[in-house]
């Protein structure tokens, strides 16, 4: 078996002194694996998933990131962020720059990509996810489901070897969100390794190849797709599933 | 005295404008400049991580606000001269011109004014943004540069501008290193022909046209620039 994309090894991390946000948590993604992380709002999945680029600091615990410890001396937080992809929930596409630009910014300054290849990557890949007709637009005039599709190609232009999504339909109008889901599928598809914080569970149900149920700052479950949704081991797995499908 | 003498003022136009006024621009335009770049600098050290270098920009910026512009523009061209020999080591005061000193002074004093005004920009931004920027592998400096300064600087365009024509108007106060700005030109005319009235309405109005104009201006680019989040 290859090493793990993602290692988190029993960590540890509260905002004040005070109760943990995340207590002892462990979960280690393979390459290629699409994992899924739910449960209910406050259960820390959202601080878990920044933990992962070090957007948020842990005090205990270890977390390796494609080989790299993130904790340890000398490494290159920046150089190791260009290799891991987030898309957050509200999209943060960069206001004051064309779509284009908002792919080639870091292409250029991070990777030193010149600019006319980095033009050529984010072509192709604002065609993947069907935004060809915006690349000269502002954010501004973008729904919110082509701004986090734009978002989504923003990502991919540094090639990274996993992808983040934290919560990354959550504050998109209804009709949009199946919109981002397709983009999302078909890259889980193609074979990117995925860490995917969310409450669609259809998504999970297609593409997932394991759901992770966090509850109070823990993993309360670990299972891979078809046991969590046909017989999930825990009781409070199956009270949180009961609660969000039963409409 | 005699009646409004219009010709008074046409007579002296030329040296209010060409010399006065444009002293006055060129003051306000150099002011302005080295106040916002002295400002910026000060904003992101008072953001930054540093809690030692951060109290020193707050000390400097609290310091500056707490004074009459007035004094430290005449305290401070009586001070140069020697800050200069210090710095030096020269054996006489420096001799520094008055522009220099007012110029010097200013910047140091907008300085101030402008990294509030900065810090309150950067304040405006998502944290978001910072965040998604350093997802990408930006560094901290270039996140700044990059996705967060271009930002402040559109959305506060319009209120560092209205702060330059109130430090247009507060130039006039270099009269007390007697410069010969706009008004410290009119002031010449005006006591050489004993003809103070025309010449301070004249001044008066030149200010207010020059001020109210401008601030028209900034309020129509403030209903044009309105970033859509």
């Amino acid at each position: 078996m290859t090493a793990p994309v993602i290692q988190i090894d029993h960590v540890i991390k509260s905002y004040t002194a005070g109760v943990p946000v995340l207590h002892d948590v462990s979960l280690t993604i393979a390459r290629g694996e699409v994992v899924v992380v739910c449960g209910p709002s406050g259960s820390g999945k959202s601080t878990l998933i920044k933990c992962v680029n070090a957007l948020e600091p842990i005090q205990h615990g270890r977390i390796v990131v494609d080989g790299q410890d993130l904790a340890s001396k000398g490494v290159d937080l920046p150089r190791l962020r260009a290799r891991v992809g987030m898309v957050f929930q509200h999209f943060e596409l960069f206001p004051h720059m064309r779509v284009l630009d908002n792919l080639c910014l870091a292409q250029c300054k991070v990777l030193g990509r010149p600019r006319a290849d980095a033009e050529a990557r984010s072509e192709a890949l604002l065609e993947r996810v069907g935004m060809t007709a915006f690349a000269a637009k502002y954010p501004g005039a973008l729904s919110g489901g082509q701004q986090q599709r734009v978002a989504i190609a923003r990502a991919l232009a540094m090639d990274p070897v996993v992808m983040l999504f934290d919560e990354a339909t959550s504050a998109l109008d209804p009709e949009m969100v199946s919109e981002v889901l397709d983009v999302m599928v078909e890259l889980a598809r193609s074979g990117m390794t995925m860490m995917v914080v969310t409450h669609e569970m259809g998504f999970a149900r297609k593409v997932a190849h394991r759901v992770v149920f966090m509850d109070q700052g823990e993993i309360a479950e670990d299972s891979p797709r078809e046991i969590f949704f046909e017989a999930p081991r825990t009781e409070r797995a199956r009270e949180f599933l009961s609660k969000i499908l039963t409409y | 005295m005699s009646s409004f003498d219009f010709e008074e003022i046409h007579r002296s136009l030329g040296y209010l404008f060409f010399d006065g006024m444009r002293f006055t621009l060129t003051l306000t335009f150099l002011a302005a400049l080295g106040g916002v770049v002295l400002g910026t600098i000060l904003a992101i050290i008072r953001q930054s991580g540093s809690r030692l270098l951060s109290s020193i920009a707050a000390g400097y910026v609290n310091l500056v606000r707490a004074l009459p512009l007035v004094l430290v523009i005449f305290w401070f061209y009586f001070l140069v001269p020697y800050l200069g020999q210090w710095l030096t080591g020269a054996t006489r005061p420096v001799h520094v011109g008055g522009f220099a000193s007012a110029l010097i002074t200013f910047i140091a004093f907008e300085a101030a004014y402008f990294s509030e005004i900065v810090r309150a920009g950067i304040a405006s931004i998502p944290r978001g943004q910072e965040a998604a920027a350093m997802a990408l592998g930006l560094r901290s400096s270039q996140a700044m540069r990059y996705v967060i300064l271009p930002q402040v600087f559109r959305i506060m365009l319009p209120v560092l501008l209205t702060q330059t024509i109130v430090l247009f108007q507060d130039t006039s106060l270099v009269y007390v290193l007697s410069i010969t700005d706009f008004l410290g030109a009119a002031a010449q005319i005006a006591e050489r022909d004993g003809r103070l009235v025309e010449m301070y309405s004249f001044v008066a109005v030149v200010y207010f046209v020059f001020s109210f104009t401008a601030s028209q201006g900034v309020r129509r680019l403030r209903a044009h620039i309105a970033v859509p989040h």
